[in-house]
């Protein structure tokens, strides 16, 4: 309890007084660790991997060559398993990467475990740090300490298959009432696609539904909440996306369906643009802010992102924070951007790519418009991994449950696990 | 010299002792322990202090309606599923003693294979064949895009055959190595007096194999009860909307992915406590009918 209070203190005097510190209240290897050896990084496997390993190969090439006798021992891991991953490397120091890349949203909880390392002092000592934007560094932020460096952003906004909606003489949607007018207009012509695709385990494709009624996560059985989700709802439904195969489609599954040419439209994210290029969509589609409900509107979309981290029980910290910051470093974040479609965290990066590539701008105006987060508390990451969301999406898609029903029964599991 | 009789046994009972106390007391004392703990990730990391609950895991859990449709569900899917293997593991059992040595060996290879397959690579291949738009069966029967797991029952049947499917190799071994222990003649004055196959597996076979009977149930109840991978594997983690949660699958959710390590124990507790009252119940009724085991 007193170790906490102390580094609690030390942690709220580094960000009080901005005041770069030599100090570290990591609990890992006070002189750094050894400077040779293997440093463990663990990094997200996602669909269509291949562009992020060749970036990332070259990072560790430039890593090895600088640090003599090093070498990088990378693992991708899966997304869906990474909780009891991150909780196994929390719980047995030894087999604990150094670097990791986790997603914004599981900051509170990872915090909480006191797994994540500060690195307020690394990044003050970074030259290129000084230039992450406010957002990116709040993100990474809990409690007053930086547990992160964001790695890169992600919105997501609604892609649309150009030549379908010549063909059908159709414009892009300007309201959420419109874009589920259209989705059914496509259906019933080109009865072999789904209008849109949606599914019941996509949570980021149907909180901005609920957003733009004026509905919260933590008020989700408000009635503007419950407006937003029986908008999403009533889209899988046999006149788009029949819950047969939409009501368990996770939001990767909706990336495939609209790459491989069975969806019109799809809410995906930036980050995205690899996946579906790879696919029949690539070159026959285009990409506008998801419409809110009025016309002109945008509806906020969920701040999404990944930041890179040190584990508190890394072997080698000093290694660790040379290759975090390379890897986070304006070169190889413009590198990920023309590899991923990542939306680099660092001002220059990411003016650099606003004037050489208009596919961004929807993506930079759905920013610009205001986004949302999840709530910054540990008890989100029970939500998140006990389904409480789509577990709800579900049961309404599949008429097992009222929309009604369903929101009060999520209300209730999420007012319990923020509140414990 | 009554003194060394009384000691003898002990000693020699110690290194099954010591084995036991090491890898089932041991667990269980700490299953208990979690399960009137506050435990969560917090407190495994040393973030936070544990902090005795009492009973307050188990009212929790109690309270849930969730629990309760869960263990419902479970009992209910355990028992098809016991039920089923016995009767296909029995009929192909019975099988095997008639039919050539050819048919048998081919029968036999087929059994221990599918036994040999992983639970894991056994239920994604039964994905594989089901599957939505691409599943050998769905193309077989012209249904491509009818899904399996949509409905709570076809996917709950589903899982079971590939469960019955895996497990039934097992019985089916044993109950022929059973059956292959009966005198000849016994059999043969059966059918002598007229009894057919039907009437001699239940009047010779059942009553002599009962001993055999009563493990191969015992480890069927047992394993079935705690159905985890293809549960897990083929309705990825519990079916839509968690239609299709086993208490195991259940379990590690509460426990594993939600971090309430206490809870989890609480469900554990409760799940070895009624497999000990189903196998004590029995094996009592065994007694009863004048069987020693």
């Amino acid at each position: 309890m007193k170790k906490r209070l102390i580094v609690l203190a030390l942690a709220l005097g580094l960000s009080a007084c901005g005041a770069p510190s030599t100090s570290s209240s990591s609990g890992a290897a006070a002189d750094g660790g050894p400077r040779t050896g293997a440093l463990k990084v663990w990094l997200f496997d996602e669909p269509n991997r291949a562009p992020k390993e060749a970036v990332v190969k070259e990072a560790v090439a430039e890593f090895t060559a600088a640090h003599p006798d090093t070498t990088v021992d990378l693992q991708y891991i899966a997304v869906d398993t990474r909780s009891e991953r991150f909780k196994g490397a929390f719980n047995d120091p030894a087999s604990a990467p150094d670097v990791v890349e986790y997603g914004n949203t599981d900051l509170p909880e990872y915090a909480a475990a006191g797994g994540l390392a500060d690195l307020g002092a690394t990044v003050s000592g970074w030259a290129e740090g000084a230039d992450l934007s406010s957002s990116a560094r709040a993100s990474a932020t809990y409690e007053g300490t930086l547990l992160g460096v964001p790695w890169y952003v992600g919105v997501r906004a609604l892609y649309y298959r150009t030549d379908l909606f010549t063909e059908l003489g159709l414009k892009p949607p300007a309201t959420l009432a419109e874009l589920s007018t259209t989705a059914k207009t496509i259906r019933s012509r080109k009865p072999d696609l789904y209008g849109i695709a949606v599914g019941g385990k996509y949570t980021y494709g149907a909180m901005p539904f609920v957003w733009a009624n004026g509905g919260e996560l933590t008020a989700i059985n408000s009635a503007q909440s419950r407006t937003g989700l029986k908008a999403y709802t009533d889209l899988i439904a046999a006149d788009n996306c029949p819950p047969q195969n939409c009501a368990d489609l996770t939001g990767g599954k909706t990336v495939e369906l609209f790459a491989s040419g069975k969806a019109a439209m799809g809410i995906l994210g930036n980050f995205n643009r690899a996946a579906v290029d790879a696919g029949v969509a690539k070159g026959r589609y285009a990409v506008v802010p998801l419409p809110g409900v009025t016309a002109g509107s945008i509806a906020p979309a969920f701040a999404g992102g990944n930041n890179l981290g040190i584990m508190k029980n890394a072997q080698r910290p000093a290694l660790a924070a040379d290759f975090l910051t390379l890897l986070a470093s304006k070169k190889y974040q413009a590198k990920m951007y023309d590899a991923m479609g990542n939306l680099p965290t660092l001002k220059a990066a990411s003016a650099e790519i606003a004037a050489k590539d208009t596919f961004v701008k929807p993506f930079l105006d759905t920013i610009d418009a205001g986004t949302k987060f999840v709530p910054l508390d540990p008890g989100w990451g029970k939500i998140d991994s006990s389904a409480v969301l789509p577990t709800m999406i579900e049961k309404v898609a599949t008429g097992k449950a009222t929309v009604d029903q369903a929101t009060d029964e999520a209300a209730k599991q999420i007012d319990e696990a923020l509140t414990k | 010299m009554t003194l060394r009789r009384g000691f003898t046994p002990l000693w020699l009972l110690l290194p099954a002792v010591v084995v036991l106390g090491g890898l089932f007391l041991y667990p269980m004392y700490q299953l208990g322990l979690l399960s009137v703990l506050d435990f969560t990730q917090a407190q495994v990391s040393g973030g936070q202090p544990t902090r005795f609950v009492g009973a307050e895991n188990y009212t929790r859990l109690t309270g849930d309606p969730r629990f309760w449709s869960v263990l419902g569900a479970t009992v209910v899917f355990a028992a098809a599923c016991v039920l089923a293997t016995l009767a296909v593991g029995a009929a192909l059992a019975v099988l095997l003693t008639r039919i050539g040595r050819v048919a048998r060996l081919t029968l036999s290879l087929a059994a221990m294979a599918a036994w040999a397959v992983p639970a894991v690579s056994g239920s994604t291949t039964w994905m594989f064949l089901f599957d939505t738009d691409l599943g050998f069966v769905n193309q077989l029967f012209g249904i491509e895009g009818y899904n399996w797991m949509y409905d709570r029952y076809t996917a709950f049947a589903l899982v079971g055959a590939a469960v019955v499917w895996a497990s039934f190799p097992f019985v089916m071994v044993t109950l022929y190595a059973g059956i292959e222990a009966i005198p000849k003649s016994v059999l043969e004055a059966a059918s002598l007096d007229g009894a057919g196959p039907w009437r001699s597996f239940w009047r010779i076979m059942v009553p002599m194999l009962r001993p055999v009977l009563a493990i191969v149930v015992i480890q069927s109840i047992i394993w079935d009860f705690k159905i985890f991978t293809q549960i897990y594997v083929m309705t990825r983690g519990g079916g839509l909307a968690g239609q299709n949660l086993t208490l195991n699958v259940y379990a590690y959710q509460q426990a594993f992915a939600s971090s309430e390590y206490g809870r989890g124990a609480a469900i554990g507790v409760v799940m070895m406590l009624i497999l000990l009252a189903v196998t004590l119940v029995y094996l009592r009724a065994l007694r009863r009918s004048g069987e020693q085991l």
